[in-house]
């Protein structure tokens, strides 16, 4: 603000904080901090009196006692005399998991939905309503229950596999097991496997002494990273990059001469040849499941708990997504589709390369804030018995060592990190795509 | 500014706290309630039943402990916990007792400060599998899918069983008996462990209750019994006597049927006459009235009535005395002398 | 030369349409059968729908309504599938009240039966105004029909509010704006945290008007404790969500830090941390010997959850706000609280109705979640009645019900919502 004359040179009194508007907001602030601190200190001040009352501390060495439990969905290795900590920390992967898997599988769904609801043909359309209603009006907890009981209810249990006339049989040229316990699907193997790479390995460790085969054992190291499994990446990634350049030199070519020379078969050849050659050095075969004893022994085991949680939340969330997708179109003009339909494009390319990409901009923003609530919706694991974060560190730890406050404050600052991380992706992203305005 | 409503609330808290310094045995006599603490739903130990009353083999110790305390049976709020919960509902002061088959460690005793004031079941964990599996010891189940209740010493006893014995299995965790039980009879799981009373009365309940056998290996001592906090003695003293007056009371063939008629006049056993207050001040050096052992055991009769009511063998439940009989009949039933 | 031409005498008689465009074939020909790729679909989505209707219908129709137990229930359907219904007859009322005693049902449906005239006024724009007297007495009679005790237990909390007020009012010329303000924070909570309790006792004794018969909040259960949850927290973080999305909106740095830090906190973690908080920790957190029963603890945690997201829906409203009504209020020369009281929020929260809506929605859903922490809500319910013997094995028909429920509540209100939302954006066009 600017005044033609300066204001009158006053002498500062104490009431100037209060109606000076120069002063008052700083006034104000200070109060307000200081409401705050006496408000944390007091609370502080009430948990320490409290704790000591009931003869508790605050202490985060129980972390690193041996857990005493064991975990069913291990990504790392871990066994019942590993610490706390590794139980947390296996929990977390888990977590990361299945809102991994939630978000990608949420987004498919919910975007066909989407797309379907608003098709011209009336009986996909009503369906897709009745789905999207169902879904966003009753509980996810309930969900989550509910697809659980009902893949325990109707799969079959591996027994059904055995004897003479089977009542169940696998699936897909028996290769793939569908059982109430889970799905088990062939895993990759490598009969000329070059080990497993320790990372921060601990040289006291014994297991981190060579043995008569040359291998380390499974304990060394926080964890280990399969070295084919690098390597795989690694040349699948170099091949990737040489396909790009050949066509970085395709582009220059039909910029200069007009003709697009044909590269298709050569950059085929170039991302698949060595990749193929390399699995075919490591010895790569699957390993099929196959009815052992209990249970299905070999291959990958998709636990039920996992397929059930990871169902029930994408359903979920795409129902949601739907809507947002749908509104996202809607939110595109008529004049668009009138005039990329002018333009001779068909109906799909119109939505491919008109319709959507404009939709995403409108779309990402609640698409953020509905894959956090997939995330946080995904400590509801314990209903189903998964084990995530919230069923290891904040379920059968706190409940064995007592110790609420720590794993309560532990558990929260997780997900905090989670939350804030995707949401800062994300804005990221957001600001890539937004339109750039004049 | 902010201060004085600080200074406010501070004094309204402190108010409330100087309610609370009181010993336990007057709050829960001046409150006129008792705050028990039971599970959420265990067949023939604790369940609502259709009109809301909370029936079961350790709701009725709540019920003789409010008997015996306030002369009224009913004068008893259930707070429904689950394995998380009830500790910290019993650290936080929100029930007075609990009595939801928690079994008696030395961490819960000495590190969670709590005082198990007795043992009302004697319990060992054990496992349900179905007969056509053909296994007949626990050790056979090496890469078993097993079902475990979480939020209890289960999970701990399973994981040193077994690698103890060098097995390895995959543990389903599961979050109460009732999924546990549908998991299990739908094959997702080959067997259930939990402690041996909670698979006979799961067991209990199955449409083709033959085809299940529970294994003979029991893997775990489990002494269940009610518990409360470390510090006030007057109390846990009232609790753990109450629950001896039942026991003591099967001992001594004092049942719901005679109790008035014994309490009426001292007889010739001194023991009972004690027990029953016609003789000495028992009732007195704990705070309570002489009769009141009279009026737990008006309740629902001895340990041995409660027992046959709520999941003993003429029940669905139909467990067997077994470890907890009477020591006079081999059992572990061993009542301190009311003297 | 031949005339070739041609002129029609008469109108010809009107046709008829192609058979294939009108009616029934013409409607299915363009709805479902428009394109091959249509077809398919349409074929596949009949077979879907005769799948699952044949799968469920004959589940749904089951004689078992008069069962007593489970086993009852596989007597009369001698092998068939079926529903067993006998366990909805039996504990549906203890579904819908949990432990509330029998005889006082009639408080709590009056209770939710006031409720919708109380928010009636606020939801339809119809209604006469008058009835807002009714909503603003509302929030102090609701929890003296469920909780039960003296009438003058809810007059004393309201009285609170009018002496601050008038504090406020006569303070006000006499000591200054600012003083007034402090008085009338201050006032109020002395009469509430000291004289409000032994004045209601008094009066009790002396003038024993009406006493409702006191019902422990450990009694809810079943439907009613979602709803109950679900409303008050609502209605509580209304006011706190208000204040802290002025807060997040504030130039001031620290009260802005403040209102980003609690809200970005909140909604970071998920609901069932903040419930175990609730159930474990925030007895801790209070003053020596507090004792919250487990619902009262819950409501605050659930409020504290609702207030955040409660923030941000207020924050879009007043983020929607065309920026002239802002310099309009500063040109009239209003200062801030006034601007906010007579120009801001009446618009703001009217745009924001919708998302308050659908936060009650999310809200009254994620109640369920209270079942992790053992209280009796419907899905806690359906545990304990597993555990009854007759019972036992019972999983569908609870499930069923309580599904139903929920989604007959909550579909009812996104409908509403939406019916909102289209009058409100005619109304901006």
């Amino acid at each position: 603000m600017t005044s033609l004359t300066d204001p009158p040179k006053e002498s500062f009194r104490l009431g100037m904080l209060i109606y000076d508007t120069r002063y008052r907001s700083l006034t104000i602030q200070v109060v307000a901090l200081i409401g705050f601190m006496i408000f944390a200190a007091w609370l502080i001040n009430n948990t320490l009196y409290n704790l000591a009352e009931q003869g508790k501390n605050v202490a985060f060495g129980f972390l690193s006692d041996p857990a005493g439990y064991d975990i069913n969905q291990r990504l790392l290795d871990y066994n019942s005399q590993s610490t706390h900590w590794r139980a947390a920390f296996i929990g977390l992967l888990n977590t990361l998991l299945v809102a991994c898997m939630g978000c990608i599988t949420a987004t498919i769904i919910g975007v066909f939905v989407g797309v379907l609801r608003l098709s011209n043909n009336w009986l996909i359309a009503r369906l897709m309503t009745v789905y999207v209603e169902l879904f966003r009006n009753v509980p996810v907890l309930l969900w989550i229950v509910f697809t659980m009981a009902i893949m325990i209810e109707t799969l079959p249990a591996p027994s059904d596999f055995r004897g003479e006339n089977p009542e169940a049989s696998m699936v897909l040229f028996d290769t793939v097991a569908i059982t109430n316990r889970g799905v088990y699907i062939p895993e990759a193997l490598f009969s000329n496997g070059l080990g497993d790479l320790p990372i921060l390995p601990d040289r006291e460790n014994p297991s981190c002494q060579p043995g008569e085969d040359g291998t380390l054992g499974d304990d060394c190291g926080v964890f280990q990273i399969s070295l084919d499994l690098l390597l795989i990446v690694v040349v699948f990634g170099a091949s990737l990059f040489a396909s790009g350049l050949i066509r970085k030199r395709a582009d220059r070519i039909q910029n200069e001469t007009g003709d697009r020379p044909n590269t298709w078969y050569l950059r085929v050849g170039v991302v698949l040849l060595p990749t193929i050659a390399v699995l075919a050095v490591l010895g790569f075969h699957l390993g099929y499941p196959e009815l052992k004893g209990f249970n299905f022994q070999g291959g990958t085991h998709l636990r039920n708990s996992l397929i059930a949680l990871w169902l029930a939340l994408s359903l979920y969330t795409a129902a949601f997504i739907a809507e947002i997708v749908r509104a996202g179109i809607m939110a595109i003009s008529k004049g668009q589709t009138e005039a990329a339909a002018a333009l001779g494009l068909r109906p799909n390319r119109i939505m491919n390369l008109v319709i959507l990409p404009q939709a995403l901009r409108v779309i990402i923003p609640p698409l953020i804030s509905n894959y956090l609530n997939l995330t946080k919706n995904s400590s509801l694991a314990i209903a189903v018995g998964y084990m995530d974060i919230t069923g290891t560190l904040g379920g059968i730890t706190m409940n064995q060592t007592g110790r609420e406050l720590e794993c309560v404050l532990m558990l929260m600052l997780v997900y905090l990190a989670i939350s804030l991380s995707i949401s800062a992706v994300m804005n990221w992203y957001n600001e890539r795509v937004k339109l750039v305005e004049r | 500014m902010k201060k004085t409503v600080f200074v406010g609330v501070l004094a309204l808290a402190g108010m409330s706290a100087s309610v609370a310094a009181a010993g336990l045995l007057d709050e829960v006599k001046t409150r006129g309630k008792l705050n028990c603490g039971v599970a959420t739903g265990v067949p023939g130990f604790a369940a609502p039943d259709a009109n809301g009353e909370w029936q079961g083999f350790d709701v009725a110790v709540c019920r003789a402990v409010a008997a015996a305390v306030l002369d009224d049976p009913t004068a008893v709020e259930f707070v429904p916990t689950t394995g998380k919960t009830r500790f910290t509902a019993l650290a936080s002061g929100e029930i007075d007792m609990l009595a939801r088959n928690t079994t008696w460690t030395f961490s819960r005793d000495v590190d969670l400060k709590f005082d198990f004031v007795g043992v009302n079941y004697y319990d060992g964990q054990g496992f349900l599998v179905r007969k056509d599996l053909g296994v007949s010891s626990a050790k056979e189940l090496d890469g078993a899918t097993i079902c475990i209740q979480t939020g209890t010493t289960t999970e701990l006893n399973l994981a040193d069983f077994f690698r103890i014995n060098n097995m390895s299995y995959e543990p389903v965790p599961i979050e109460t008996n009732a999924e546990g039980q549908q998991q299990y009879l739908a094959g997702a799981c080959d067997s259930y462990t939990t402690d041996a009373s909670g698979l006979a009365a799961t067991r209990a309940t199955f449409e083709d209750a033959a085809n299940h056998v529970i294994l003979p290996e029991i893997i775990s001592k489990e002494p269940l019994g009610p518990l409360v906090r470390h510090g006030d003695n007057e109390w846990a003293d009232v609790v753990r006597w109450t629950l001896n007056a039942l026991i003591a009371a099967e001992e001594l063939g004092v049942t719901s049927a005679n109790v008035a008629e014994l309490a009426s006049a001292p007889g010739n056993n001194p023991e009972i006459n004690r027990l029953l207050g016609t003789e000495g001040t028992l009732g007195e050096m704990l705070g309570l009235p002489a009769d009141w052992a009279v009026k737990a055991l008006s309740v629902a009769g001895n340990y041995g009535e409660i027992f046959e009511k709520n999941i003993g063998e003429t029940t669905p439940i139909g467990l067997a005395r077994g470890l907890n009989a009477q020591w006079t009949s081999g059992g572990l039933l061993y009542a301190p002398p009311f003297r | 030369m031949v005339d070739i031409h041609f002129v029609r005498k008469s109108m010809i008689e009107e046709q008829e349409p192609p058979v294939a465009t009108t009616g029934v074939a013409g409607w299915i020909r363009e709805n479902l059968f428009s394109s091959p790729l249509n077809a398919v679909l349409s074929i596949l989505s009949l077979a879907f729908i005769f799948y699952v209707l044949s799968a469920l219908l004959p589940w749904i129709i089951s004689p078992t309504w008069a069962a007593t137990s489970l086993g009852e229930c596989r007597e009369i359907l001698a092998g068939h599938e079926g529903a067993c219904w006998g366990v909805i007859r039996e504990r549906w009322l203890q579904l819908l009240f949990g432990f509330y005693p029998r005889e006082l049902y009639w408080r709590v449906v009056l209770d939710f039966a006031l409720l919708i005239v109380a928010v009636a006024p606020v939801l339809f724009t119809g209604l006469p105004r008058k009835m807002l007297v009714f909503s603003a007495i509302y929030p102090f009679l609701m929890p003296w029909l469920l909780w039960g005790g003296s009438v003058w237990n809810p007059i004393a909390a309201a009285l609170g509010f009018v002496l601050g007020y008038y504090a406020h009012k006569l303070a006000k010329p006499t000591l200054g704006s600012l003083a007034a303000v402090i008085l009338a924070f201050v006032i109020p909570i002395i009469w509430w945290a000291f004289l409000s309790g032994p004045v209601v006792d008094a009066l009790a004794s002396v003038l024993p008007l009406i006493t409702l018969e006191g019902v422990e909040s450990r009694n809810f259960g079943g439907f009613m404790l979602s709803i109950t949850i679900g409303v008050v927290a609502i209605a509580i973080s209304l006011p706190i969500g208000i204040v802290l999305a002025l807060g997040r909106q504030s130039n001031l740095f620290i009260v802005r830090s403040l209102s980003v830090g609690f809200i970005e906190f909140i909604r970071g973690v998920p609901l069932i941390t903040l419930l175990f908080v609730a159930s474990t920790l925030l007895n801790i957190f209070m003053p020596p010997g507090t004792d919250f029963d487990i619902i009262l603890r819950v409501i605050i945690m659930v409020t504290l959850f609702a207030s955040a997201y409660m923030a941000e829906v207020v924050r879009g409203g007043l983020a929607a706000l065309p920026k002239g009504q802002y310099e309009a209020a500063d040109a009239l020369g209003l200062d801030f609280w006034m601007a906010q009281r007579l120009i801001i929020m009446p618009q703001a929260l009217k745009i924001s109705i919708p998302g308050i809506v659908s936060t009650f929605i999310g809200v009254f859903k994620d109640t369920t979640l209270v079942s992790i922490i053992g209280l009796l809500d419907p899905i806690g319910l359906s545990t304990s009645i597993r555990a009854d013997q007759a019972w036992n094995g019972v999983v569908w028909e609870l499930y069923g019900f309580i599904a139903l429920m929920f989604f007959i509540f909550c579909f009812s209100m996104s409908r509403y919502s939406m019916f909102l939302e289209r009058k409100l954006q005619t109304g901006h066009r």
